[in-house]
């Protein structure tokens, strides 16, 4: 029997995850939110996982009902993200390690998330889409490595959004992402927006800057309604996403399709992609707000994976790094 | 474009590509496969006939384009814009993709199709020294005749017309990732590529230089969780 406590703070969500042998003991997160028009700063939001670590700690330990002795590997969050908040939140995974007198495991985030996804959902050998505030792309597994098929080439989806959010003065709580889904069910004027897909790449900095130049326009003549923008937004990033995820899958060869990330949590993406799917004969994994946000639970899973594998982290090695690529981890766990 | 009533004609499905079916039929008393961008029900129908149109449309043109300067490509016989249908030329050889796969799972080297990879190479470069770009380069879009070892190239619908290198060295880029995350341990094939799409004009050399650069900024894209 294996526990593994997980810390993750890539972003603006601080999680605690601890989980032994895949079953979830505990998965706690705090989000920081910030005022409607502002995005998160690498700065405040270090401060905010800063200040929330502690209690969070404290209350994950005892919803999990574990002991610190018990606990086999400490996992942090080692990359990509945003330097400050990865740095402050592996300040206290080493000292933890140190205290505890248990091993480190260094853990790459959107590996968490694919495996986290994979685990929750039982897909075996997915196309997976990754999609969250600073990725986006199509993975799939060979070989020893996740490959990446397709990806954006400008901005992140996730990005995409929460700009557009910005501009038209969504509430930044829950997320801008989930403010934008629901009132897009409002919409259903479309407005024709660029549509940008390359082999099996994206872009998205092309769709942001047209619709910021004609989405106060649109709204002050009254032609297009805020829902109405919100809709047209999600149906053309979503059609590049799903388009580029069925170019893949004639790629793999697979007959499931896994989404992860933050923006996987939207409903929508999910039916198209259920759609596309239905079409080609494939089966959709999804999973909800749980563990497609980023959590700390999908830190502490995949860091166990890699621990029964032999991979601990030095404590000289226990540094973040803002980049790190998904085809660079080798895949030990996997056949 | 060209639209008649639809020649009568039998389907059977042959293939689900990346993003259209592909039946065998026939017409004019000739074999045929007809390439249909069938409705995706996920897609806005504004969106969908916006894209289909214009790939289909992009797809017919390029290949007659291509096949006017020479690049080997399928015959278009017929289109029909308002079923999205294409009607092309069949051509009876097996994918890249599938005689690369058997090859690695026979741990064999490339031996088997060295003048299949120069052929490529060859392909690639004539269509960009006339300023097509394909768009979708992968071994998917590319068949070989066994025989001869002669490539045709298929699959248009994100062609463009364009003589920016920057538009070429993304053209190969686009195949080089194709290949090296389809076929992991036969990476060299896109290096042998390469060579013979330098050698083939004095043009390509600038494009060679650009695809560096593209392949940095693709290294250096910046990744938060
Ligand atoms: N002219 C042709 N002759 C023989 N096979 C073809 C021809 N065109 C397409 N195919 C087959 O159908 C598949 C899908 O066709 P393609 O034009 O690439 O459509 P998609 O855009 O959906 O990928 C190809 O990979 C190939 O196997
Ligand atoms: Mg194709």
């Amino acid at each position: 029997m294996s526990i593994a406590i997980g810390f993750e703070g890539s972003a603006n969500k601080l999680g605690i995850g601890i989980i032994r042998d895949g079953v979830i003991l505990s998965n706690l997160r705090c989000t920081y939110i910030t005022p409607p028009g502002h995005g998160f700063q690498p700065k405040f939001t270090a401060i905010h996982h800063r200040s929330e670590i502690i209690d969070l700690l404290q209350r994950s330990l005892k919803t999990a009902g574990v002991d610190p002795k018990d606990i086999s590997c400490v996992c942090y969050t080692k990359g990509p993200g945003m330097g400050a908040p990865l740095v402050s939140v592996a300040v206290v995974a080493r000292t933890l390690s140190q205290l505890w007198g248990k091993p480190l495991v260094g853990v790459n985030h959107c590996i968490a998330h694919i495996e986290m996804g994979r685990h929750v959902t039982g897909a075996s050998d997915p196309t997976v889409l990754y999609v969250s505030g600073g990725n986006t792309q199509v993975i799939a597994y060979s070989n020893r490595k996740y490959r990446i098929f397709g990806e954006t080439i400008d901005i992140a989806v996730g990005n995409c959004l929460d700009r557009f959010a910005r501009v038209i003065k969504l509430s930044n709580d829950p997320s801008p992402g989930y403010n934008i889904e629901q009132l897009a069910k409002q919409g259903n004027r479309y407005l024709e927006l660029p549509y940008s897909v390359k082999g099996m790449d994206v872009a998205f900095s092309g769709i942001t800057s047209h619709i910021e130049s004609v989405a106060v326009k649109a709204m002050e003549s009254g032609e297009y309604t805020k829902a109405d923008l919100c809709f047209s937004l999600q149906e053309t990033i979503f059609a590049m996403l799903v388009e580029v995820t069925e170019r893949a899958m004639a790629h793999t060869g697979s007959q499931e399709v896994l989404i992860v990330g933050g923006v996987g949590c939207n409903e929508r993406l999910q039916d198209m992609m259920r759609q596309m799917c239905n079409e080609r004969g494939a089966k959709l994994c999804a999973t909800d707000e749980r563990y497609c946000i980023d959590n700390g639970a999908m830190i502490a899973h995949t860091g166990l994976e890699m621990f029964k594998c032999g991979v601990t982290t030095e404590l000289k090695d226990s540094w973040c790094t803002q980049r790190y690529r998904t085809d660079e981890v080798d895949i030990l766990w996997r056949d | 474009m060209i639209s008649m009533e639809c020649p009568s004609m039998n389907q059977e499905l042959f293939k689900q590509g990346a993003e259209a079916r592909i039946y065998k039929s026939s017409i004019f008393n000739k074999p045929c496969i007809v390439k249909e961008r069938f409705l995706k029900c996920y897609r806005h129908p504004t969106l969908h006939k916006k894209l289909s149109d214009k790939r289909m449309i992009q797809e017919a043109r390029s290949l007659v384009r291509c096949h006017t300067i020479g690049v080997r490509t399928p015959l278009v016989y017929h289109t029909d814009l308002d079923t999205h249908k294409l009607y092309l030329e069949l051509l009876p050889h097996p994918l890249l993709n599938d005689l690369i796969s058997s090859l690695e799972a026979r741990e064999q080297q490339s031996a088997d199709i060295t003048d299949t990879i120069r052929d490529v190479g060859r392909q690639i470069a004539l269509m960009h020294d006339n300023d097509v770009i394909h768009g979708d380069l992968t071994t998917l879009n590319i068949l070989v005749d066994i025989k001869s070892g002669d490539s045709y190239f298929i699959d248009f619908g994100l062609s463009s017309v364009s003589s920016l290198s920057e538009d070429k060295a993304v053209d190969l880029y686009v195949l080089e990732r194709a290949i090296t995350s389809s076929h992991p341990k036969m990476s060299q094939l896109f290096t042998d590529i390469l060579t013979s799409y330098a050698q083939y004009s004095s043009k390509t050399a600038k494009t060679l230089n650009k695809l560096k650069e593209v392949r940095q900024r693709g290294r250096k894209r910046i990744m938060i969780g």
